[in-house]
């Protein structure tokens, strides 16, 4: 988001466009947008689907629709797995996330402020997790822990986890600490600052939307993902895993009500920020 | 929140302080660079090893022994040439449709609705919701949603477009679909990171100069929009080509559309078969290095990240 809204900025400095070609407004410009609906429609057709079905008033197989009812919002966790699931999946993304973000934070800004030896070295071993498919990682780290003895639970979930979200971490956070102006900084310790001080009044403060964008990008990472999770969960089950495993016998419809609900808190959360960025943007030009 | 991450390639605005060298970097370096280290590339020197080990002495169910079994690679390479040839050509067919579908819809959201700010977060939020719902579950709906009994078969058979009795899941079609819809906002984000940023007077000038919309096009917004098309086509091809969830006959696709992601799976987690689940994770690796190095070299992004 903070990038974008970066390069939304600067796209308004861009002096305004004279009057278009008339020939520019026939058919094209029409056909793009109702093309533009058609596409949204499609994009949302599983997402209404998904939703749809956690009213389903069904026992076992949510597959045929048999009428309305709010039963499974109202007694969620009737069946116990899909909370104790969701339960797994919220405690591992909570802990990766912070460890993610930590450690690819401080990754980020060594990156952009400072020099240092094996730079080629480091970016690659950033860039490679990225360009890694899951199932590669994931059979990686299975045979590591296989190889090491270590029993597959939670906490090699996590570790799992953390590991693949450094890498969007730092690119997130990085964009951030390019974009920072340092004489910020100077200012600051112009006015004899200690660095502490500088940075935590000047530099993490200025950081915050990209580290905020960056720890909310590895949470939806780390909720999402199933194919790493599979190969280092052992007994364990998050999520994801639950719905795989499910996926065969039949899904209980508290697991629509699951997703839906994490859906509806995220796109309500993303809609009203950016409302509010919107109505603020209004009040600055108004008041420049 | 999802495009920051893609939208690596953002202009500088102000001028990059001078870097400095300090034991300081070194503190904040160290912990992250341990941490991938020890889980990312120790694991991955494992699975090398790991390929090439051969059963051990008393032949027991998933006990291998450290050996140099080249053979593993000849063999796995005999056994699974369709399910690697399935794995690339499907993710190159969703990753063209993927784009095919994105261009245009990047374009308008990042062109056109360009003077409407607030219309355009909307429109992006959109392209990323699909990621606010559960991957499997939206892979699960549009099974249900084309099954034999869904609303779509049962209107193209009505149609007599679809013979009767025909499918449309458990088809190297559905998978294709599949690996397509769930790689689309990869693939739009970069386009669009890239469109927001042409200066539309460079689309202009072309106009100018007698060049018609299509020459335009071709000549200005494309190659001006490349970097994104690049960043896009590698965040849908390299999943897309691992990915096991859409080919697994519990979602869309049968045994018979079954890809590499399918065979390590089952190598590793069910029949312990470890040496092949790791030769052909790491085929799989060499492919997607040698194709994405190339592709960045042929396309001189130099630094993708």
């Amino acid at each position: 988001m903070q990038a974008g809204a970066a390069v939304a900025e600067t796209a308004k400095a861009v002096p305004p466009k004279p009057a278009r070609r008339p020939f520019r407004l026939g058919v094209g410009k029409w056909g793009l947008g109702v093309y533009a609906i058609l596409a949204f429609v499609f994009l949302l057709i599983p997402i209404v689907y998904t939703i749809v079905f956690s009213f389903n008033d069904v026992r076992r197989s949510n597959i045929v629709w048999r009428g309305f009812t709010l039963d499974n919002w109202i007694n969620i966790c009737q069946q116990p797995e899909v909370c104790e699931a969701f339960g797994n999946s919220i405690l591992v993304a909570v802990v990766a996330t912070l460890l993610a973000t930590a450690l690819g934070t401080a990754m980020a800004i060594a990156l952009v402020r400072y020099r240092f030896r094996f730079r080629t070295a480091t970016t690659l071993l950033l860039f490679l997790p990225m360009a890694t498919p899951e199932v590669v990682l994931g059979a990686g780290l299975a045979a590591q822990f296989l190889t090491a003895g270590v029993s597959k639970g939670i906490v090699t979930i996590i570790l799992a986890h953390t590991m693949f979200c450094i890498s969007f971490v730092v690119v997130t956070v990085r964009a951030r600490v390019a974009s920072l102006d340092p004489a910020l900084e100077e200012a600051g310790r112009d006015l004899y600052a200690s660095p502490a001080q500088v940075f935590w009044r000047i530099t993490f403060p200025l950081l915050l939307p990209g580290i905020i964008a960056a720890a909310l990008l590895s949470f939806a990472l780390s909720f999402d993902d199933f194919i790493i999770t599979n190969f280092n969960s052992g007994a364990a089950v998050t999520f994801p895993k639950y719905v795989y495993t499910a996926a065969t016998r039949g899904i209980p419809a508290q697991a629509n009500v699951i997703a839906s609900a994490v859906f509806l808190v995220a796109i309500i959360g993303v809609v009203i920020a950016q409302v509010s960025a919107g109505i603020r943007r209004k009040r600055l030009a108004k008041a420049g | 929140m999802a495009f920051g991450a893609f939208s690596s390639a953002t202009p500088v605005a102000a001028e990059p302080a001078v870097r400095r060298r300090s034991p300081i970097a070194l503190f904040l370096l160290l912990p992250g660079a341990l941490y991938l280290s020890l889980f990312f590339l120790v694991p991955f020197v494992s699975l090398v090893l790991t390929s090439f080990k051969a059963p051990g002495e008393f032949g027991d169910i998933g006990e291998y022994d450290y050996a140099f079994k080249w053979e593993n690679y000849v063999a796995v390479v005999q056994t699974y040439w369709p399910h690697i040839a399935r794995s690339f050509g499907y993710a190159a067919v969703a990753t063209v449709l993927a784009l095919l579908f994105s261009y245009p819809l990047a374009y308008f959201i990042g062109v056109k609705l360009r003077r409407f700010p607030l219309w355009q977060a909307l429109a992006l939020t959109l392209v990323i919701a699909p990621f606010f719902i559960s991957f499997l579950l939206r892979t699960l709906a549009w099974k249900q949603i084309l099954s034999d009994e869904g609303p779509v078969v049962t209107v193209l058979q009505a149609l007599t477009v679809l013979p009767e009795g025909a499918h449309i899941t458990q088809t190297p079609a559905a998978v294709i679909f599949g690996l397509t819809y769930n790689f689309i906002p990869f693939m739009c984000l970069p386009i669009y990171t890239s469109l927001e940023r042409l200066d539309l007077r460079y689309v202009e000038a072309g106009g100018d100069l007698y060049a018609s919309p299509a020459t335009t096009f071709m000549r200005v917004t494309l190659p001006l929009s490349m970097p994104g098309v690049i960043s896009g086509t590698l965040l849908t091809f390299i999943p897309a080509s691992g990915d096991y969830i859409n080919a697994s006959s519990a979602f869309l696709g049968a045994p018979d559309t079954a890809m590499i992601g399918n065979v390590i799976e089952a190598n590793f987690l069910q029949l312990q078969n470890y040496p092949v689940a790791a030769s052909l994770s790491i085929i799989l690796m060499a492919v997607i290095l040698i194709f994405v190095s190339a592709y960045i070299k042929r396309s001189g992004t130099e630094d993708l990240l």
